[in-house]
């Protein structure tokens, strides 16, 4: 069985993103970058299922401009065996990734697509479902647990009002949520080894497909900020502030 | 310029986030219909006739819609979309679980978690977890959009009177199937539509410990909530998980125990109207959002607080 991972580039989820002064975008010079910490589930849930011997090969996918290359490697010294970068100026809006993807599931054939439920800088949470709206495949979105078996794959999911199980048929997209797993380390070893792995590079032109967007931005802003509180000496003067002050009890 | 509102709803009750869309969609347009996709869901149809300013329900009955299975009930929208101007359905796990393949199917790019609409093609949504705020205008034919209850006052769910119209469509993929559910059950108000939130984290130590929140929130009158630390510890369950990628929410009141503040919560809770927090560590950063800030070991605080109410 293949697996195709999808992994993102993004800014390291401890650094709080700061707006540009000119409210064009969201200011990511000299910031640290890393990979998406759903993504990095999803490849831990990839290598979790060839060490158990349901998977053969694993096929991690990046795109973005040459820099997501690094975030490729993390996948591969992860355990995947192979990488592909898509070049592009930036990362595309998540139906450009997913046309994108699509025309590498068309290529590569994987019994199972793994993605991130949600890039923690877009918090769009769309790519992998429009994958698989493009592909015809089932989706088991935000995963905490996923068992494959005989062509099929039952993932449990983290739903509003706790879980819900749901059998899908292979080929299928799985989105994974926090509690999947818990990433392992790259050893010193794999990490010189993820150096000498495949990667290949294309271009949207060599898969037939044009990137475009209906969505321009007009502005990015700073959220209001709120105004600083006061600390109370003790839970009386807490009570007496939330009764007359506060009035919300 | 008809706009589609997808209900959210459990077959037999409206989920009250979709009184919060259906508010979203009058800000755009004044011709709002509410899809009602389920099976045997006749009730629900009849709620949604009810909410003031809806002017047409449109119901799919049938087995393939029975658990809001994305592969089917996507095919049913995107059908259904392709005539009107914006299909929207609440930031809830439901809709954004099927509406990117409504999107894909439609070809179009999806606007998510809106908390605000500008005009008909112009809408504000949070991206980096809340810490910047995107105006983001829309050219698509047909604007595919999730809507953040908390951006949006609740339609009033009585006084409309809208003609409720039977569709025979049934999509079924037949590539998916619906094995079980394992649903919370509380009698407390649920998280995204209580008045007052009490939440715990990784202070709380374990999960017996949580029994002084309890407490606490039925003496308020409070839902519980978490921060993903208690959930991933196993103190309580995933739906109880606050933040960016858990559950948004803006109550009168958020009290936060032995929660630290990380970005991740903060994007959960911070748009609550009045945030307490009770933290041991004077430096923590939840005590930058706070209104008032109560530096103490929560086993002191909480059940002082719960006897004194
Ligand atoms: C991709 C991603 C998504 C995430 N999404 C979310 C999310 O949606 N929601 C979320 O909450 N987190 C999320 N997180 C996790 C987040 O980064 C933090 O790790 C988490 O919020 C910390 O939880 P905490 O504050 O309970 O724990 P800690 O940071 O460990 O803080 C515990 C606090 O309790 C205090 N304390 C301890 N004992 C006591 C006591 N006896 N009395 C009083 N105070 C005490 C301590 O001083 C400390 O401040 C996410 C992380 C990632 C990587
Ligand atoms: N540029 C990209 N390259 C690779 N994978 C991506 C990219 N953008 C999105 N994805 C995948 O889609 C998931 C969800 O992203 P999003 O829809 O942007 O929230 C991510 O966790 C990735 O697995």
């Amino acid at each position: 069985m293949k697996i195709l991972v999808a992994v993102k580039r993004v800014i390291d989820y401890n650094v709080k993103a700061r707006v540009k002064a000119d409210n064009s975008d969201v200011d990511l010079t000299n910031v640290k970058m890393a990979i998406n910490p759903f993504c990095e589930i999803a490849v831990e849930e990839a290598v979790r299922l060839k060490e158990k011997g349901v998977a053969s090969e694993i096929v991690a996918v990046s795109i973005g401009p040459k820099a997501c290359q690094e975030q490729i490697r993390t996948a591969l010294a992860l355990g995947a065996d192979r990488g592909i970068q898509i070049e592009t100026e930036a990362s595309p809006n998540s139906l450009s990734v997913a046309k994108l993807l699509k025309a590498v599931v068309d290529e590569e054939k994987p019994d199972l697509v793994l993605l991130g439920k949600q890039s923690i800088d877009s918090d769009n949470n769309q790519t992998g479902q429009m994958l698989a709206a493009l592909a015809g495949y089932p989706q088991g979105t935000f995963a905490s647990e996923v068992n494959v078996e005989d062509g099929s794959a039952k993932v449990t999911r983290e739903i509003d009002g706790g879980l819900q199980t749901v059998e899908l048929k292979l080929p299928a997209i799985v989105t994974t949520d926090l509690r999947l797993n818990e990433p392992r380390y790259a050893s010193l070893p794999n990490i010189m080894k993820a150096k000498r792995k495949p990667l290949a590079v294309k271009t949207p032109a060599e898969l037939g497909v044009e990137i475009s967007s209906t969505l321009t931005t007009v502005k990015v802003e700073p959220p209001a900020e709120r105004q600083g509180g006061i600390k109370v000496g003790s839970v009386e003067e807490l009570v007496e502030k939330l009764k007359n002050e506060a009035k919300v009890i | 310029m008809s706009i589609l509102v997808v209900a959210e709803h459990n077959n037999n009750s409206l989920n009250p986030a979709t009184l919060n869309t259906v508010a979203a969609a009058q800000a755009i347009g004044s011709d709002v219909h509410v899809l009602v996709a389920g099976l045997n869901c006749g009730g629900v149809a009849e709620a949604a006739a009810a909410v003031a300013g809806v002017s047409k329900v449109l119901v799919a009955d049938s087995a393939a819609y029975e658990h809001q299975l994305a592969e089917n009930i996507s095919l049913l929208v995107a059908e259904l979309g392709k005539g009107y101007s914006h299909v929207l359905a609440s930031a809830t796990t439901t809709g954004k679980n099927f509406m990117p393949r409504v999107a894909a199917l439609l070809d179009v790019d999806q606007i998510s978690d809106i908390i605000k609409v500008e005009s008909e093609d112009t809408f504000v949504r949070p991206f980096y977890a809340g810490n910047a705020i995107a105006t983001v205008q829309s050219s698509a034919a047909v604007k595919v959009i999730t809507v953040r209850a908390t951006g949006f006052d609740a339609a009033e769910a009585t006084g409309g009177n809208a003609a409720v119209e039977q569709l025979s469509i049934v999509h079924d993929a037949e590539v998916s199937s619906f094995v079980g559910e394992e649903l919370a059950k509380s009698d407390r108000p649920e998280l995204t539509a209580a008045d007052i939130i009490v939440s715990g984290g990784r202070g709380m130590g374990n999960g017996e410990n949580f029994e002084i929140l309890y407490s606490l929130a039925d003496k308020l009158g409070a839902a519980v909530g978490a921060s993903r630390a208690a959930v991933d510890a196993g103190f309580v369950p995933n739906d109880m998980q606050v933040g960016q990628t858990g559950k948004v929410v803006a109550p009168q009141l958020y009290i936060a125990a032995g929660i630290s503040g990380a970005i991740q919560h903060l994007a959960g809770m911070k748009d609550s109207k009045v945030i307490v927090a009770i933290n041991k560590d004077e430096d923590a950063p939840i005590f930058q959002v706070a209104d008032y800030g109560l530096v103490a070991d929560l086993f002191d605080a909480v059940p002082e607080l719960a006897e004194k109410l």
